[in-house]
């Protein structure tokens, strides 16, 4: 207990440096009646939520003056003797105990890598407190806002689920997209708009409108998403500048943009095109590959031949010739017919089955 | 003392209320804020007015003093405020409708103005939502459809701005900027062209898809057998006579036999003797 009570008197020379905000407050206060008990008995200076007890012991005015002096330049901390009455004493250590919990809680002020905390003294703006513990005045000459600057937000838009952009060429897109924002000063964003959150997301809606209403509806949906994303980025950032708003827009991302439900059998009939297409030349191309190694296939080999007809021409000629005759008429029925003028009978389907034997030939 | 002595009560509450007011002489004006003092319904001074350009921080907030009882505070927003309008059919000069939703930010420069000609921000904005309605159509209107799907390029909106800030300077506001958040076609007649259209459209190009590549399948084949051809003829060209003899000897094999893989029926051939195969099968001396 005697720790703390040299605390409390410690925490008494606190409040007289600091008295200033309260001071006009202290001195409505009567002082504690149970005289004699020591500095214990003093109410905080800021006691106005203590309502005077009933005081009937208190001879008169020299009483309390007397009293009053003698705790003033009473020997401090060496308060041996505690009050008579716990449950005063009690409240008197926690109304204490509060104050100097309160003084410390808003004096010291920790902020977090990724916080920073916004300072204001009597409702002006002071300073920007980085990221570590810094100490202020108490609070209600300090206040420290604290705000979280590095947390990326995102904003998916567009607020109505089923909304509709018109592009350039007066087509209709389907598109959802989200904005991605993190603070960039934070005083600026506490002070300079009233809503960020809404202006931001307005922001962004009208920059994607604006966008999209100069490009085709091919343009949105394909390869220029990323141009598009980028030029959104940057009208958004310029036109919060413009608020002074201290958001910086990390990104704009496209997430979707499509032809609307309406037409999209229309747009599937496209794509099922492109296939259709695609099968078709690739057809071609093979027919054109197979025919092109046919022929180069048939004249190599018929060069090869000439070569070899070339050095021997009646021979290979006639090689050739018998060669073929030979294959040919050695699996074909055969009917030679001696006189000429005598037709054979036909039709032939009937005595073929005779024939082999029938006539001879090789 | 005597009296706190024997009327500890009422002293406490007179203790109290003295220090209400004495704080309420003191007031402390935010950053967020501006105010107009008023004496009697009288405005006599105004504490923390905006100025352009003006780094927070600096003069303006913080703590000021009034006299309790005779002067009153009147909170003014200094922020930038939002102003939106309800969606507004425009007719273009062609007779197109469009459905425009817009918004215009800003922010109470005249504290003193607004607080005589409308005491309250959120009077302002009511005063300046059909304003702002009409500015837009009346700049829109003038204007064919094509052109209205991006204004920003043609510094409509920028006319729009300063109609509205002429307005809006009479309740001691400046407009910072006007936008059109969404512009769409009305539901009905004309989306549903619009869906026509944007489907008739896909669909020729789907036809047209088509066709181009079949044109290109066709001239992919036809450049095939050109090179075939050349490469025929640069090849049997050499030799037009033995070409026939091989090519015929080729076919007879080709046409009686056929491939190994499908064999057709049996033909039958019919000989004469005189046949040159045959011309030997007489025995005729050569």
């Amino acid at each position: 207990m005697s720790i703390l009570s040299g605390l409390g008197a410690r925490a008494r020379g606190l409040f007289s440096d600091t008295k200033g905000p309260w001071g006009p407050t202290g001195g409505d206060e009567p002082p504690p009646d149970d005289g004699g008990r020591g500095p214990w008995g003093e109410p905080p200076k800021r006691g106005r939520r203590s309502s005077p007890s009933p005081s009937g012991n208190i001879a008169s005015f020299e009483e309390f003056l007397r009293r009053s002096k003698a705790r003033f330049e009473g020997d401090g901390g060496g308060g041996g003797g505690f009050p008579g009455r716990p449950d005063r004493s009690i409240f008197m250590w926690a109304l204490l105990a509060l104050l100097l919990g309160w003084l410390v809680f808003t004096t010291f002020h920790s902020i977090a890598p990724e916080q920073r905390g916004v300072v204001t003294r009597f409702g002006r703006y002071y300073t920007t407190l980085g990221p570590g513990v810094s100490l202020t005045f108490p609070s209600p000459i300090d206040r420290v806002q604290k705000i979280d600057v590095e947390n990326i937000r995102v904003e998916n838009l567009p607020s109505q689920p089923d909304a509709m952009m018109l592009t350039g060429d007066q087509n209709i897109l389907d598109i959802d997209y989200s904005v991605r924002w993190n603070i960039r000063d934070a005083e600026l964003f506490l002070f300079e708009l009233a809503d960020p959150q809404e202006t931001i997301r307005q922001v962004a809606e009208s920059a994607m409108r604006a966008v999209i209403a100069r490009v085709s509806l091919r343009d949105a949906m394909g390869d220029r998403r990323g141009e598009i994303e980028g030029q959104v980025m940057e009208s958004v950032q310029r036109v919060l500048d413009g608020y002074r708003s201290g958001v910086l827009v990390q990104g704009v991302a496209i997430k979707r943009a499509d032809p609307p439900e309406a037409v999209n059998a229309a747009f599937k009939e496209v794509s099922a095109a492109q296939q259709d297409a695609q099968r078709y030349v690739s057809q071609a191309s093979a027919y054109a590959q197979q025919l092109t190694f046919k022929a180069e296939g048939e004249a190599g080999a018929f060069d090869k031949v000439y070569e070899q007809y070339k050095l021997a021409p009646d021979v290979t000629r006639r090689r050739m010739y018998y060669e073929t005759m030979e294959e040919v008429l050695r699996r074909v029925d055969k009917t030679i017919i001696e006189a000429p003028g005598v037709m054979p009978y036909l039709p032939l389907p009937q005595p073929q089955k005779a024939q082999p034997p029938a006539e001879q030939g090789q | 003392m005597e009296l706190v002595r024997r009327r500890p009560l009422l002293t406490g509450i007179a203790g109290l209320l003295l220090l209400f007011v004495f704080l309420g002489s003191f007031p402390i004006v935010p950053e967020t804020k501006q105010a107009v003092i008023v004496r009697f319904g009288k405005p006599v001074r105004i504490l923390n007015q905006y100025k352009p350009n003006h780094p927070i921080g600096g003069q303006g907030a913080g703590i000021s003093w009034r006299i309790p009882f005779v002067e009153n505070l009147v909170w003014i927003d200094k922020r930038v405020l939002d102003v939106d309008m309800d969606r507004q059919q425009v007719l273009s000069t062609d007779q197109l409708r469009l459905e425009v939703d817009a918004f215009a930010r800003y922010r109470i420069t005249d504290p003193l103005r607004m607080y005589i000609r409308a005491r309250t921000p959120e009077r302002v904005s009511q005063a300046l939502q059909p304003i702002l309605g009409s500015e837009l159509r009346n700049e829109l209107g003038k204007r064919p459809f094509a052109s209205l799907l991006s204004p920003e390029r043609e510094g409509v909106m920028e006319n729009v701005r300063a109609g509205l800030d002429r307005v809006a300077r009479q309740y001691g506001a400046e407009i910072i900027d006007v936008r059109i958040k969404r512009a769409d076609l009305p539901d009905g007649t004309p989306l549903d062209s619009a869906y026509e259209r944007m489907r008739n459209a896909r669909e020729q190009e789907a036809r047209s898809i088509r066709a181009e590549a079949a044109k290109r399948a066709q001239i992919i084949r036809a450049e095939a057998d050109a090179q075939a051809a050349k490469t025929y003829a640069a090849s049997f060209g050499k030799d037009p006579g033995f070409y026939d003899f091989y090519r015929a000897m080729q076919s007879y094999q080709r046409t009686f036999i056929g491939d190994p893989s499908d064999r057709p029926s049996p033909s039958t051939i019919i000989l004469s003797p005189q046949n040159d195969y045959l011309k030997e099968f007489s025995g005729r001396p050569r």
